[in-house]
């Protein structure tokens, strides 16, 4: 019996008793799920404030092998596809389906730029051996020498073996005692001690950023392919307004990695 | 498991709860476990009391109707929280200034440099000389520095109610001082893999004069002892034993038995024979070259162990005959 | 089901086979496949929990070596933890009462709850394939950098356990929607079962702490995987921010497990005391005060660690304040008792055993909270018997009496009550004689995780291991208990117990959609206008009654 009334009004999921019911639950699910994204980035900006706090010498020293341009110019590209997600929402409002699929399209292509400027960015890292942890093996980093005076590196040996494990801190000190620790502290006089820390903290909050990226494109992609077929009108918006959400909080995280991973003084 | 006769270890005078205090701060401890316990045995007997009286009271058959009854009283949840509050406040404090006084070492402690490592504790005292149980003097607040080679491990001393992780990577401290000479036990507390619960050292407290008698004795052992007795004497005290037998039974490690002329094949393929510079080279740089079949888990002794000491060593692998 | 009375369409035989159930879209199916699930790998862990005591029932070598005996223990823990526990009450019974208790149709998100039920089993069947691919070793805690550096298959468990994460954000989304968008008129915050204050406050940090968890358990994985770093000492990393990344997440699940079982605990009392629960507002109102302060008190697992003396005095402090809304609710619930009408049915047997033994729980929490006996009681046995007290004698209890309470509802089917007592009753022998010895042993000094064992510990754990089997035999009563009722019990009246929450309103099982239309919501503890019917063996309204 109700049924009817609800089909003639617009569709609900039968479980809700009004429209505006399904519309709030929708919304109020949506940001908490945004809540969730927050304080799974959050362990990581926790993790960036620990390692900066304890290595501050590391992170000033190494956030000039990224590049500030590269990174302003996808800050930018991402702040005018949030614009132009929003505009999306909105005509979505109002019913101009033709807008809708051009700034969604333009959506699209603003995410596909930033991936585009990542990879660049990625391929300089990895060409250059500056990568996480153990892969870590610096060499011939031109931005660096272009920025600063940053020496080259010789390293015949990546940072522990995962199961080589270092002598003992302390011991009674014998004949036995090694000199490569001398060698490697002289050799690179001037670079701080677990320059790899930072690149792990960078790969993993852009990679996870990155993922984002990727997922927000799926679901903008899949939104877009629907706004062709004319799915959405003033009163059947949400999906559009939920995307342009997810789409907002993959913008806002990049603008606090910009500075705390590219501009550090 | 333990090799000490049992009669050595101090036990069985201690209370129901708690092993017979040995050092300073035991007795401060147990006051405040004791405190915490008779609250919770109030407490406890409180509700089994109310709850035994209340089901014998209103106990009713099916089918009686609900009366109305006070909902809620103010007074009373008032009481019952704030009541609580006073107690756990109180039990803060107790906690807390006990813990102070476990966290900060007197001046002029002497102090022991430990090393945990899977599994085995390795004590290194002032004068260089390493050991694997902990021999302190009584009556003398004693400094311990902690650290790992490897995994997590944590230093636990009941009789002494004392307990710090051994983290790798960075150093922590422990203090104490004992009050009853004897042996007590040294548990691995945090969990550290195959031989955890066999990571057991022992702490022996000294009578006033023995202990430095005991570390002069102890210390020159390379002088004293022909080479291959003193080897033997390293191979326990360096856990080198915790991996390898000398019976012949495979373990972590290789056995040491007939090491010493033995040939084989490395795990890339190369071909080895046993020699002095093979052992030289398997202890001081372990993970150059694994024997086919184990896995690459033995630390460096690199700066851990003089030539002198290394030499002792591959003597008394020389008797390992088969 | 096709019974001889006029039971319509319930929401059991509302469509047939395997597709029907597995991609049912319908709360009440998704809590019965999850309690399926759930009490499988309930009984998969206490299988674990059965190896383990048997091998500590003599020192050294009794049925398997270390290696084996340190898996079954992180196995134990990691499936009862993840695949039990957390998901247990919330998942089983809050999806199939949350909805009904609401009068509502379903849940918000129907589509998410089957995605979150889905996510369970795909991260079990991970868990699993782990067990498969030679098992892990390092405890359920996987703490840096033994879980970096152990040759066993970490991986496979942690992404399990990630997966499990997101299973438990999505139904903790969907809870705190439906229970803010739907609930029926009448129903104000201050009318709510406290079923569902605790659901919700469950709910609560489902979705601010899980996030923490999957973040922590990827970290881990990225770095036995590409060797990042973060957490390793040999490349600078700290492995000791591990634990502060774990237990941000671990210590707040705790209460994810307990909240649940306190909401359960407050139903059985008021109704099987036949009277209107004492202080609402202060078990309403102590569970979201208990969800607040869990995600600050973390740092109580850690006062050994090295952590600054001032870090470990803040964290004492903050873990005692979580003290005082866990006894409100306690002395809450023993009032309630007071000039009640009281019947030991088995859901209240399990009630009371929780009242001792969460009591016994929370006031040894008080030895661990302060710092200088926690310093000598950490890592031991102590703390193990501590935890099962809480997480065993409290939200395994509860479980069992939830499970007794709202059977009958479930599945229209009464149990024999004389069984189920006794298994109650052997429940809590076998519990108390397993794990009381356990805090014996503990504060005399001996370590938890422990394959070898000194002599003089061994008549603890020769009691522990007796208490052990009892408690298998226990399971195996209850168990054959409520199958055997499934196919031969009496048929469940609606309202078998006199509850006057909304779902007793509807027949049971409950029909497809629950409700026709919303119910009018009252007060969920006036009990006064429910009376007894003996020709259905059930309560009905009293206006009902009067009217026939």
């Amino acid at each position: 019996m109700r049924r009817s009334e609800q089909s003639a009004a617009r569709e609900i999921p039968h479980h809700f008793a009004t429209p505006r019911q399904a519309y709030e639950s929708g919304k109020l699910g949506m940001w908490i799920f945004l809540a969730t994204e927050v304080l799974l980035f959050g362990g990581l900006f926790a993790a960036y404030a620990v390692y900066r706090g304890n290595h501050p010498e590391v992170f000033v020293y190494a956030h000039r092998f990224l590049d500030a341009r590269l990174g302003a110019l996808n800050t930018l590209i991402l702040i005018t596809s949030s614009l132009t997600m929003a505009w999306a929402v909105r005509s979505a409002q109002l019913g101009n389906r033709r807008l809708l699929t051009l700034l969604l399209a333009l959506t699209l292509l603003g995410g596909g730029a930033f991936l585009g400027v990542k990879i660049v960015e990625y391929e300089h890292k990895w060409k250059h051996g500056l990568l996480w942890g153990e892969q870590y093996r610096p060499h011939h980093p031109e931005t660096a020498q272009e920025h600063s005076s940053a020496p080259e590196i010789p390293r015949e040996t990546p940072p522990g073996d995962r199961t080589n494990i270092p002598p003992a801190a302390i011991g009674p000190p014998g004949l036995a005692s090694s000199t490569d620790e001398e060698r490697a502290a002289h050799a690179s006089a001037k670079e701080p001690r677990n320059v790899h820390l930072f690149f792990g903290v960078y790969f993993a909050m852009t990679g996870l950023h990155g993922l984002h990226v990727i997922a927000g494109l799926l679901v903008i992609g899949w939104v877009f392919v629907r706004a062709r077929g004319g799915a959405y009108g003033p009163s059947n918006f949400e999906p559009v307004d939920r995307a342009g959400l997810y789409w907002h909080l993959v913008d806002l995280i990049w603008i606090f990695l910009f500075p705390l991973l590219y501009l550090i003084h | 498991m333990g090799k000490m006769p049992i009669s050595l270890i101090r036990f069985g005078e201690g209370s129901f709860w708690m092993p017979a205090p040995a050092s300073t701060a035991a007795p401060a401890v147990d006051r405040v476990f004791d405190f915490i316990l008779y609250v919770s045995i109030f407490f406890f007997l409180l509700i089994v009391a109310l709850m035994l009286f209340f089901i014998i009271r209103y106990h009713r058959g099916r089918g009686v109707e609900a009366e109305k009854t006070a909902t809620h009283h103010t007074g009373l949840e008032l009481m019952w929280t704030v009541i609580p509050l006073i107690l756990v406040f109180i039990i803060f404090y107790l906690g807390f200034t006990g813990y102070m006084n476990l966290a900060t070492p007197p001046a002029n402690t002497y102090e022991v440099n430990v090393v945990g490592q899977k599994w085995k504790w390795l004590f290194t005292y002032p004068n260089g000389h390493v050991d694997d149980n902990l021999h302190v003097p009584l009556d003398v607040p004693v400094r311990l520095v902690l650290t790992s080679e490897d995994v997590i491990h944590s230093f636990f001393v009941p009789a002494f109610r004392v307990k710090k992780d051994a983290v790798p990577g960075r150093y922590t401290n422990l203090w104490f001082e004992a009050t009853e000479p004897g042996e007590y036990d040294v548990f691995c507390a945090e969990y550290c893999g195959t031989s955890h619960s066999d990571m057991i050292a022992r702490v022996i407290v000294h009578p006033p004069g023995e202990f430095e008698k005991w570390l002069q004795d102890a210390s020159n052992f390379l002088e004293r002892m022909a080479p291959a007795d003193a080897g033997a004497k390293l191979m326990t005290t360096r856990g080198c034993k915790q991996c390898h037998s000398i019976d012949g039974k495979s373990n972590i490690g290789p056995t040491f038995l007939g090491i010493y002329g033995r040939e084989g094949v490395f795990k890339d393929g190369r071909r080895y024979t046993v020699e002095e510079n093979y052992i030289r080279r398997a202890i001081l740089d372990p993970q150059s070259e694994i024997v086919a079949g184990y896995e690459p888990v033995m630390p460096t002794y690199k700066g851990r162990l003089k030539d002198q000491e290394i030499t002792a060593m591959i003597e008394y692998l020389k008797t390992l005959k088969e | 089901m096709n019974g001889s009375t006029a039971v319509a369409d319930n929401y059991l035989s509302h469509g047939r086979g395997f597709r029907s159930w597995f991609f049912t879209l319908d709360h009440k199916r998704i809590g019965v496949m999850y309690l399926a699930s759930i009490f499988f790998f309930l009984i998969l862990g206490g299988f674990f929990a059965m190896l383990i005591r048997t091998e500590l029932l003599t020192p050294g070598r009794t049925i398997m070596d270390a290696d084996t005996y340190n898996q079954v223990f992180t196995l134990h823990g990691a499936v009862m933890i993840f695949l039990f526990i957390i998901p247990g009450i919330p998942a089983a019974f809050g999806n199939f009462v949350l909805p009904v208790m609401l009068g509502a149709k379903d849940v918000a998100f129907p589509r998410l709850n089957l995605l979150s039920y889905h996510l369970y089993v795909v991260g079990a069947i991970f868990s699993v394939v782990s067990i498969l691919l030679g098992a892990v070793d390092t405890g359920w805690t996987f703490y840096t950098p033994y879980s970096t550096t152990t040759h066993t298959s970490v991986v496979s468990m942690t992404l399990g356990a990630f997966i499990l994460g997101f299973s438990s954000i999505f139904t903790g989304i969907n809870f705190i929607v439906t229970i803010h968008r739907m609930r029926p008129p009448g129903m104000s915050w201050n009318r709510l079962p406290l079923f569902l204050w605790a659901l919700y406050s469950t709910a609560i940090i489902q979705v601010l702490a899980t996030p923490v968890l999957g973040i922590t358990l990827l970290l881990l994985i990225v770095e036995r995987l590409l060797g990042i770093g973060i957490f390793d000492p040999a490349l600078g990393g700290d492995p000791v921010l591990y634990q502060h990344f774990f237990w941000f997440y671990s210590h707040p699940a705790v209460y994810i497990m307990i909240l649940p079982a306190m909401g359960v605990m407050s139903e059985l009392i008021s109704v099987f005391s036949r009277k209107h629960i004492f202080g609402y507002k202060a078990i309403a109102y102590s569970s979201v005060a208990i969800a607040v302060l869990s995600f600050l008190v973390w740092g109580h697992h850690m006062f050994t660690s090295g952590q600054s003396d001032l870090g470990n005095m803040i964290f004492s402090a903050l873990t005692f304040s979580v003290a005082i809304p866990s006894a409100i609710k306690v002395f809450n619930w023993l009032a309630t008792m007071y000039k009640g009408s009281i019947r030991l049915d088995t859901p209240m047997l399990y009630a009371l055993s929780f009242l001792l033994l969460f009591g016994i729980g929370g006031l040894t929490g008080l030895f661990l909270g302060a710092l200088a006996t926690d310093v000598h009681l950490h890592d031991t046995y102590f703390v193990v018997a501590h935890f099962h007290y809480t997480m065993m004698g409290g939200v395994l209890i509860a479980f069992l009496g939830a499970m007794h309470y709202w059977w009958p509802k479930m599945f229209g089917r009464m149990y024999s009550e004389k069984a189920g007592r006794l298994a109650a009753f052997l429940v809590f022998v076998g519990f108390n004689l397993t794990f009381f010895s356990q805090f014996v042993m503990g504060s005399q000094g001996m370590p938890r995780r422990y394959y070898n064992y000194l002599d003089r510990f061994q008549p603890y754990h020769v009691l522990s291991t007796i208490g052990a089997y009892v408690l298998a035999v226990a399971f195996v009563v209850l168990a054959g208990n409520l199958i055997h009722s499934l196919f031969r019990g009496r048929k469940a009246p609606a309202n078998p117990w006199g509850s006057a929450t909304l779902e007793w309103m509807c027949a049971s099982p409950p029909p497809h959609d629950n409700f026709a239309e919303p119910p009018e919501a009252g007060d969920p503890y006036d009990l006064e206008h429910l009376v007894y019917d003996e020709s259905i063996g059930g309560y009905v309204p009293r206006t009902a009654r009067e009217g026939a």
